[in-house]
């Protein structure tokens, strides 16, 4: 273990701003993504349900 | 032969694709965690200090990984745009269409990450180095994909301009790439580079390997749960979208 | 004879598009003017030394060239289409490549062209010499068309999209980066006195590419906008 304790690996030998900027925003990012990802598909999954409820409900309107 | 052929059409439909899709991401997933966490352990516990650099080099894990991914991403992503153009298959335009944002956000980080890397190193945020400035451009050429795909709205017409702006795209960006480089060449003289730095060990370079897998494995979990969103948007009126289990609950 | 056919089309679409422009003569000043305003505001920004404006010269005429090229490429299709003529154009016999690289050999003409012509003067304000402005000339009249060829992909493609007008600058403004690197750089070696031959040819390099390619993509993107 290359690292004495816990607080020297945050420092990260004095560039800890520059590291974990780039780690941080990158995690960051590759959280948010998925999540939007995510909620484009159930949105569009919502859309779905709530057109198809509508069309069963003209369908029983007409008879 | 022939089999092959017919099963890869199979494939190439949205409504064989949408549940293929489902059944893979987490498995794309489970990779990128895999992939991620060993190299992650490898960048910051097994690689040694940078002799010049010191600690900051760690950034190269994920700026050299990200600059790779948005680079094959727009490639991959033109390979579609060409296949939907040629074939006129639904599924490669939704495919292009899911890519470009993923790919923005790799050359977005690659730049994030390079001026990062860049203040310590050479004292500055940015430096029109030719990597940085071509990937400035991979950048907007990515926003432009996006926008103009965006403001068309008949999806059928967006897939196809899109994938003709992408091929045009792909044909520019080695000129761009060259012209860039000899414009820096005559500008400055050669700067510290980001990736060949001298003393690069071995477990640096596994650290790297390792993490370009993940952020691939990562590119394709997430633009496979984007299509499958676009899948539903644009096959609303389709008759196995209404089938979906999905639907039923 | 189907050769001199196609040669004759393509002079007529010339043609025509010339003397439409010649009725609307405000467009075509309206971008020159652009571009001398552009142009003249940089020593009002920068000040006015100049050993400083000699430097930026080439930059500041390519940067106000690249804009005002794109300013002008709306009108390429544009009208056209609004009136069913572009519609009319792709039926016809004529291939609907001979008659988009006609258009964009008109676009040219009324925009790269009076620009190449017009920059010696504003190159004077920059304390330019003639040797230079002369580089600048040629520069800019191997460099303008690759200009229009590259902009009429994205004139066809933003053709009739909602906000067009700034759509197409963003599609087309990062792939005009090596006509600007090359078109400034050749004045700039030509400064530094290391003389622009290898700049001048790559520039005349990526026209020969551009007229290749560009009108063919034209053609694909205009087939798709008009389905």
């Amino acid at each position: 273990m290359k690292w004495n304790s816990f607080s020297e690996f945050l420092a990260m030998g004095g560039h800890a701003l520059y590291v974990w900027g780039s780690f941080g925003a990158c995690l960051l990012l590759m959280i948010v993504e998925p999540i939007l990802a995510k909620a484009r598909r159930s949105n569009a999954l919502t859309e779905l349900k709530r057109e198809i409820a509508a069309r069963k409900e003209n369908v029983n309107e007409n008879f | 032969m022939s089999n092959r052929i017919v099963n890869w059409f199979k494939f190439a439909s949205p409504q064989t694709f949408y549940p293929l899709a489902g059944k893979m991401i987490p498995w794309f997933w489970a990779l990128t965690a895999v992939f991620g966490l060993v190299g992650l352990y490898i960048g910051f516990f097994v690689a040694p200090t940078d002799a010049q650099q010191g600690e900051g080099y760690r950034i190269i894990f994920i700026h050299v990984p990200a600059s790779w991914l948005s680079m094959f991403i727009y490639l991959i992503m033109a390979f579609w745009a060409a296949l939907g153009l040629g074939f006129n298959t639904r599924l490669s335009g939704m495919m292009a269409s899911a890519l470009a944002p993923t790919g923005a956000l790799m050359a977005f980080l690659s730049l994030w990450t390079g001026a990062l890397w860049g203040k310590p190193m050479w004292g500055t945020w940015w430096v029109w180095d030719a990597r940085l400035t071509s990937e400035l451009i991979l950048f907007f050429l990515y926003l432009g994909f996006i926008a103009l795909q965006s403001a068309i709205d008949d999806a059928r017409r967006a897939d196809k301009a899109g994938a003709v702006l992408a091929l045009v795209g792909v044909a520019n960006i080695p000129i761009i790439y060259f012209s860039v480089k000899w414009w820096n060449t005559l500008h400055q003289g050669a700067s510290v580079s980001l990736t060949r730095s001298p003393s690069m060990a071995q477990t640096m370079l596994w650290g790297m390997l390792l993490m370009a897998l993940a952020f691939w494995m990562y590119s394709i979990a997430v633009s496979l749960t984007r299509v499958r969103a676009i899948i539903l948007e644009r096959e609303r009126h389709a008759g196995w979208v209404e089938e979906l289990k999905e639907l039923k609950s | 004879m189907a050769e001199t056919s196609l040669l004759s089309a393509l002079g007529a679409v010339i043609r025509r598009d010339l003397l439409l422009a010649m009725r609307r003569k405000s467009d075509v000043l309206t971008t020159l003017f652009f571009f001398v305003i552009v142009v003249s505001l940089f020593p009002l920004g920068i000040g006015p030394e100049m050993a400083m404006l000699r430097q930026i010269a080439p930059g500041v005429l390519w940067v106000a060239a690249l804009l005002a090229t794109m300013l002008s490429l709306n009108r390429l299709f544009a009208a056209d289409h609004a009136d069913g003529t572009l519609e009319q154009m792709a039926l016809s016999a004529v291939p609907l490549g001979v008659l988009v690289t006609g258009k964009v050999v008109a676009h040219w003409l009324l925009s790269g062209l009076p620009l190449a012509l017009l920059a010696p003067v504003l190159g004077l304000q920059f304390d330019l010499a003639a040797g230079s402005l002369g580089v600048m000339v040629v520069a800019l009249l191997i460099g303008t068309p690759v200009l229009s060829l590259i902009g009429a992909i994205g004139a066809a493609l933003t053709l009739g999209v909602r906000g067009g007008g700034v759509l197409v600058s963003l599609l087309v403004l990062p792939l005009y980066v090596p006509v600007l690197i090359f078109g400034a750089g050749a004045v700039e070696a030509d400064l530094g006195g290391l003389g622009a031959t290898a700049h001048l040819s790559l520039l005349a390099a990526f026209l020969a590419l551009a007229a290749f390619f560009g009108p063919w993509a034209t053609t694909v993107a205009l087939r798709i906008a008009l389905e």
